[in-house]
Formats: structure tokens, sequence, C-alpha cells
């Protein structure tokens, strides 16, 4: 699926919407950085909590209160270093972490007056001065002459490899597409990472050195785990969900059935985003983080009616409170318990959608109540899900998977002895960038201790 | 509505807020200003003899501010009026004039010779001025030529100019003191002793704000060098309630009206000075930061806690407080406070706890049950110390309860009704019997 499928003028599917102008304000930073001096009042209202709720809610330990004071202190060092050294990627995390659930959320400010510190907003602000600055934290212990091999330079790879190399190994980094970053280059809504941010922050990472990279490495053609696991001391698995799940429907590869992934991928990758074909009405499928990504950033290209057609109920949807009001601050659509039935079309171009409306059973099946609904479309994004690749992963050895995904103990190993893994293609993974990254660390730190010991 | 006129020493003026001698009192133009915003009087800025003196073009002021910017403390190296005596003079005159119900007095600073007062005095009196302050405290630049703070301190040096002044004074004079001191009843008795009417305190207390970080030289610099300043702003109120206080409950100055001066920011503050033993307050650093507006939220929020306390005038709230101060050796020390907590009101933020458990006395103890925060007194261990009401981020969410009856868990010791304290205690080598 790419671009191809988005030709059909007359089916309402064409590019400039919106003046080249206006889509360039509408995807500047959807929360702008903080001043030093709103940083400072900010800071300011943190109370330091003891044993605070925000870190233990921060799913990479960082030590919120910790950096918040270094702020308070106009020690910038000091906080980038306290939020670097926990997560490498404290700058991205800034940016596109659920806050409203985590940190944000935990605050006991929301007791006091229900308006948590802007935890993410100083995050952003402490990792923004040691990065655009260029101040490395970051040095390497002495070589260890091991070397591990990491696959995927997403978050949860890339991670790893830092962590490594600091601590004196030597890192091959294998990734399948041409820029490394993964979801952070790829797939994070283009409002939430500005300017670049992705490249930014990796070249800031690789910048302490012992670190290869070898792009256009996929696993299953140009490598596979076997031969990693003879050529390294150790590997880690870090290569997301390569692929993308689909509806199974009859139909489904009639022009404007889109998936989402492709297309987040596509528009974050060029240049002018005006020239991106844009549907008239476009149906989104899912209810996740992507499909929320895909709605509003559909409106913000223009797009005159945008709906998320989600078949569970508003409680149960995966994206966040705070997710759903976004898109329906831009205007989005949520259609809830409905269920994709049929596509319908013309001349091979997807014209509209029949939904199931469904109802939930006391045991939280879900059967169709037997009334259904058509929406209108020209365009049909699949946002409901991804799954992982298993081509070179599985071949002739044991590694443990279970719901299609990678098994992991607390250490983030595997049931090989010489692979970990970690990020969106491990089980229990809840899809965040926070998450992969410190997936990356604890395996990071694991690896270590296992090729360390007796040493 | 309360009456928040005043009358101090036979200095009338619509309400007790005068702006203190200082920057802010410096000339006509900023008095008038002051005037039509509604402040009550003022003490002019000091004059000296000629030749006048000099001050330095570069930073005079500094402040220290929160995060947000609020100012703090303050900063100033200013001397006394810069300005030709005779030009002072005559802008007084004609304030007073165009003034008639309003304070104004002279604040003054002569060297330690009778004949310059005897020369000055009755030629200031004769502009108008209601009566004299005589500036013993300021402590930068005039405190090097014997003037100022160094005459404050000097008991023998304010009893002598006290007296001169007194000499050929027929209007009230008034002894601004410095707190650049030990004990500030020595010099409110040589007050008393030199004959003043009245003393006014606390002028401000030597300073450096902090030193520049990039030429790690002293801040701010004039030029390559600084000098010491005097501090004031809130920050040093309650180093100036103190010194009010000690003197209005000191046998001999009890009776010595007192100006309250130091921080004085709100109508609270003066609530504060008033209540320690003032009668009325004074002005400064406030005003150069806000502006004179400010009175208006003086004049009114002062009138409105009158009104509360059903007092009909700021004279029935002086020295309110005053016999609620005593000596240490006098408290009860069979009272027995134990800190409560509103759980309703805790936001468990667990500041209370984290304080007593490194610095405290361990007596806030803390539960998590799969994150449900729970911060409680112990009371085998609280000694009613405060400290955690004083870093509660919540209003009125931690309490000091006494107890009334029944046995200290701390101590083990039950509750007296009876008062006992130092000066009895066992503990007490000195211990009257």
């Amino acid at each position: 699926m790419n671009d191809n499928n988005l030709t059909n003028e007359a089916m309402n599917i064409k590019p400039h919407r919106l003046s080249k102008q206006e889509i360039e304000d509408n995807f500047t930073d959807l929360h702008a950085p903080l001043s030093a001096i709103e940083a400072l009042i900010e800071a300011d209202r943190c109370y330091f909590c003891y044993d605070a709720p925000c870190t233990k809610a921060c799913p990479s330990d960082i030590d919120v209160p910790g950096f918040i004071q270094s702020i308070q202190s106009d020690n910038l060092t000091g906080a980038a270093d306290k939020i670097l050294t926990e997560n490498i990627f404290g700058g991205m995390c800034a940016r596109d972490c659920p806050t409203e659930e985590l940190c944000q959320q935990a605050c006991v400010r929301n007791d006091h007056e229900e308006k948590p510190v802007e935890i993410g907003l100083l995050q952003r602000y402490a990792t923004d001065s040691v990065l655009n600055n260029g101040v490395q934290l970051f040095s390497r212990e002495e070589d260890t002459g091991k070397s591990i091999a990491v696959v995927g330079a997403g978050p949860a790879g890339i991670s790893c490899a830092h962590r490594l190399a600091v601590l004196g190994h030597k890192i091959t980094v294998y990734e399948a597409k041409d820029k490394l970053g993964g979801l952070n280059e790829y797939g994070i809504a283009a409002y939430k990472t500005t300017n670049d941010f992705a490249q930014q922050e990796l070249a800031y990472i690789l910048d302490i050195g012992g670190i290869t990279i070898k792009t256009g490495m996929q696993l299953g053609k140009q490598i596979n785990l076997e031969d990693l696991q003879q050529q390294y001391d150790a590997v880690f698995l870090g290569c997301g969900l390569a692929t993308v799940n689909q509806l199974n429907l009859d139909n489904e590869n009639i022009s404007g059935v889109i998936d989402a992934v492709e297309y987040i991928a596509n528009l974050r990758q060029t240049s002018n985003k005006d020239e991106l074909m844009v549907g008239k009405n476009i149906v989104v499928i899912g209810g996740g983080m992507t499909a929320i990504d895909i709605a509003v950033q559909s409106k913000l290209l223009g797009a005159e009616q945008v709906t998320i057609a989600y078949r569970r109920s508003k409680n149960i949807m995966a994206a966040s409170e705070y997710e759903q009001a976004l898109a329906k601050k831009h205007d989005v659509q949520i259609q809830y318990n409905v269920s994709p039935k049929r596509l319908l079309s013309a001349d091979s171009n997807v014209t509209a959608m029949e939904f199931d409306i469904m109802q939930s059973q006391n045991d939280g099946s879900l059967m169709a109540s037997g009334e259904n609904i058509t929406l209108k479309a020209d365009v049909i994004f699949k946002a409901i899900g991804q799954k992982l690749v298993t081509e070179g992963l599985i071949k002739n050895n044991s590694l443990q998977l279970k719901k299609g995904r990678i098994v992991v103990d607390e250490h983030r190993k595997t049931s090989l002895t010489k692979v970990w893994a970690g990020g969106d293609c491990v089980l229990d993974g809840n899809n965040l960038t926070v998450s992969a990254v410190q997936d990356g660390k604890l395996a990071a730190i694991s690896i270590n201790e296992t090729l360390t010991q007796g040493a | 509505m309360a009456d928040l006129s005043s009358n101090f020493l036979g200095i009338k003026s619509p309400n007790p807020f005068w702006l203190a001698s200082g920057p802010p009192a410096d000339k006509a133009y900023n008095v008038n200003r002051a005037f039509e915003a509604g402040w009550g009087g003022v003490s002019w800025k000091t004059l000296g003899e000629d030749p006048h003196i000099v001050n330095v073009n570069g930073p005079r002021y500094t402040s220290m501010m929160s995060n947000d910017r609020r100012v703090i403390g303050f900063n100033n190296i200013e001397l006394i009026t810069d300005r030709p005596f005779q030009v002072n003079l005559e802008e007084m005159r004609q304030v007073k004039r165009d003034w008639p119900d309003r304070a104004l007095v002279a604040s003054v600073m002569f060297p330690m010779n009778e004949a310059s007062w005897a020369k000055l005095v009755p030629i200031i009196e004769d502009a108008g001025v209601d009566g004299f302050e005589l500036n013993f405290g300021c402590p930068h630049g005039m405190s090097e030529r014997g003037m100022g703070a160094a005459v404050g301190q000097v008991p023998e040096y304010i009893k002598q100019a006290t007296e001169w002044c007194k000499k050929y004074a027929t209007t009230p004079v008034i002894v601004k003191l410095t707190p650049n001191i030990t004990d500030v009843l020595y010099p409110a008795e040589a007050c008393l002793e030199g004959g003043a009417d009245a003393v006014s305190l606390i002028n401000t207390i030597n300073s450096i704000m902090r030193v520049d970080y990039d030429n790690l030289t002293m801040f701010p610099t004039t030029g390559d060098m600084g000098s010491h300043g005097g501090y004031c702003g809130e920050a040093v109120k309650p180093i100036a309630l103190h010194m009010v206080a000690e003197i209005a409950r000191n046998e001999k100055t009890k009776n010595l009206p007192i100006s309250g001066i130091g921080g004085v920011t709100t109508w609270k503050d003066a609530v504060d000075f008033i209540a320690l033993g003032a009668s009325n307050v004074q002005v400064c650093t406030a005003a150069m930061v806000y502006g004179f507006k400010i009175i208006e939220d003086m004049k009114t929020g002062l009138s409105n806690f009158l009104d509360e306390k059903g007092m009909n005038s700021v004279q029935e709230l002086v020295g309110k407080a005053v016999p609620s101060v005593t000596d240490w050796k006098y408290l009860n020390l069979n009272h027995i406070d134990k800190a409560v907590i509103d759980q309703d009101k805790c936001i468990k933020c667990g500041r209370c706890h984290i304080v007593c458990e490194d610095t405290s006395h361990q007596a806030i103890e803390y539960s998590n049950n799969g994150g449900d925060r729970v911060f409680t007194v112990n009371d085998d261990e609280c000694v009613g110390c405060n400290l955690c009401v004083s870093v509660c981020p919540v209003v009125d969410c931690i309490s000091m309860v006494a107890m009334t009856s029944g046995t200290d868990p701390r101590t083990g010791k039950a509750i007296s009704p009876k008062a006992s304290d130092w000066t009895t205690h066992p503990n007490n080598p000195l211990k009257v019997s």
C-alpha cells in the first residue's frame, strides 16, 4: 500500500486542500516549548513529594522532583543528566509521552488545584538545553572487548545500544529502513516532534561512539537471528512490529483503503506536506494512538470530515481520554461500538463503509445488535494494530513467542541464552516510546551483567 | 467603617501609612504623587548639611526574587538627599502648604556637633514641617563618615544628638534606629534619656545580595567594585517586629511611641506592627516595588480588618499582641501540642513526612498500599514542633492541637492543667525554689 492508492481526484482525493502556509502552521509544536521564565515559574510549582508519585508512574524511573529542583536552581545540565541517565530518549519522551496518564496524572497538584505540574514541558526544557547546546553528558568506559548486535534502531534498540556503549561494549545496530529512529522517525505524529527532532536526538545519542550503524538490513533478508547469535556475544531484538493487521474483508485491496502507519510514515518523511493526497471524507478504523494520530493529522491536512470508527465503547478505547479530547478538539468525530462489516465501492474505489452496531455482552464479548450504520468515505485508514514479522527470527531455533510477540523476563531476556528483546515486539509491552526505552536500558544492564560475570 | 485617622505625637494624618524616608520621598514630584494616591504622610528623604552628598551613577538597588520574579528582599546603597538643602526646604514648604492634612516630617542627619543642629533645626522647622526624624540608621556610606548607623550604634551618641535636636526643635522628635546592633533596648533607652518623643524602626540591615556568577565578583558593582548596602523589603519584617515588640514590652520604654518600619507591604503587615506596639507604620520598599497605588488596598484592608474585629480606630489595635510576647523562660512547659493531619485535605505530597523524618522527630509515618499514600502522625514521637505545618502546601491541612487531658504518649506524663516554666524546672541550675 502506498500513495498510489490515492490518486483519484474524481473521488475527492487530492493534494493542496490547504495552502502550504496553513499546513505549516497546523503542524507546529502541539505544545510550545517553555520559555526560561515559564520554566522557572512552573518548576516552582513542584512540591518535591516524598517517594514521588510522578516518578513511580514513570515507566523509565525518571527522578522527576530531582530534575525539577535542578531547573529551579538554574542547573539545567544537572536536570538533563538526571533525565537522560534514566532515559536517553528523554527529549522525545517529553514530547510524545502520554503524561496525562503517567507522571502528570500522579501529580499531587491534581488534588490541590486540579492542575498538575507540566512535567513533560519541563523535561523538554531541560533536555533541549543540552541537546541544543551539544553538551555531551556521557562518555564510554574502557573497551570490554565484547560486541553486541542490536536489531532495530528504534527507541528500544538505540536505548540498549547507548547504555551498552557507555559500559564499554562495541555495538552494531542493524536497521531495515534507510533512516534510524524507528517510530520516532516514521510514526509519531508530526506535531509532536517538529524540526527533525528525532534525528537531532539520535545524533546526540550516537555521538558517544562505539556504535556502528548498518541500514538496509532486514531480518529474514539480509540478516537472521541465528547468524547474529553466532557472530556476537549477545543480541538485542528491538525490531518492533513491522507489518500491520488487516480487516480481512473481501475487497480490502480496492483503492482508497490504506494502512495508517504507511501514510503517517510518508507524512513524516515528506518535505512538502501540501503535496500529500488527502481525502474529503475519511474514516479511520481503530481505537489506539495511531487512529487518533491519523485522524487529527488528516484534519490538519485539510480533510473535511474525519470519523474514527471503534468497535468497542469509549472507556475501553486504548487512546487516552486526553487523546480522544484532542481528536474532538480538531473536529474529529468518534463513532463507538461499530464493527467493520463491508466496503462499498464504485469503479474499484471505496465510497463508504458499512458497520455493525455492536453491543457489549456481560462477559465482555461483543455481539452485533443487528443494526447497521454506513459512513461515507473516499479514504479508509486501517489503524487496527501491527504485528511481529517472524521471518529470520524463529527459523530453526526456539525463540519463544506468545500472542505473536516475543516472551521476555523482567530483565528483558528471551528464551534464548544470548538474546534479549524489548519495545513493541515483546509481550505485554504497552507500545509507548518510554517503555521501549526502559526495555532497552534494562536489557543493556542485564547483558552487561551477563557478559562481565566473572570477568 | 473604622476610623483610620492617626495622631502620632500630635502629628495628624488621615491614615497611619506614611512613606518612609528614602528614594520615594526624595522630592516634591514624588511626594505629591504619593499624597494624590492617598498616603497619610511622609518622612522626607534625609536632609544633610551642604555641600550635598553625591550618589553613585550605577546600580543603587538590587532585589532578591522568587522564580516568578516576586521581590522578597531588597538592597539599597543610595545615600541621603543629593540635592541642595535649600531646594529641599522650599519644596517641603510648598508641599506642606498644598497638603495641610498630611503629615510631613523632616528626616535629618547632621554631624556630631551641636552647632550644626543649632543652625539647621530651626530653619527646617520654619519650612512648616510637623516634626523631625533623626536618621541614626543608614548602614552604608554615611556611616563611614560618622553619621547614620555610626551614631545609632552608640547609645551615648544617640542621647547626645537627640538632646541637641530637642533643644532647638519645638515640634516632636522621632529617632530612627538601626537594627545593626546587638540589643535594640540600649539605643531605645538612650532615645528616651535624650528626650525623644518617639522611636521609629527599623532602618536597613547591612547586606551583600550575592555574587556575580560569571565574574565571581560581588553583585552588583559600580564598575569593578561594590559596597555593602542596606537590606529591606518583606524579608526583614520578622526582624523589625521583634525589635518593635522588645521596645513595646520593656518596662523603661513601653510608653515610648513607636513608628513601625520594615517590610510593610500589605495591610496585614501593618496589623503586625501595630498589634506589636507601633502606633503607625512607614513604607518604602513596597512603594518602590509596586508604586504608590498599593496604599488603596492598605487602607481598605486595615479598615475592613478593624471592622471585623469590632474596633473603631487604629488606636484600639495598638499593642494588642504585646502582652502575648514574653521571654522563653516563661513559656509553659506543661503545654502539649500534637500535630493533626486532616486526611480529607491532605494531597499526599509527603513533605511533612520527609522533613520530620530527616530533620526532626520521626513523628509522621508513611504507608503506601498499592499507590494509596497515607501520612499519619505518631503521637508517641510528636513534640508539637510545627515543622510539618511550616512546610505543608495545603492551607489548614495540618494543625497543632493542644492536649487538655490524659497522658502525653511521648513522655508518659499526665497532662497538667497547671502551667510550669523553666524558672522552676528541676533541670534549671538557676531555678527559683
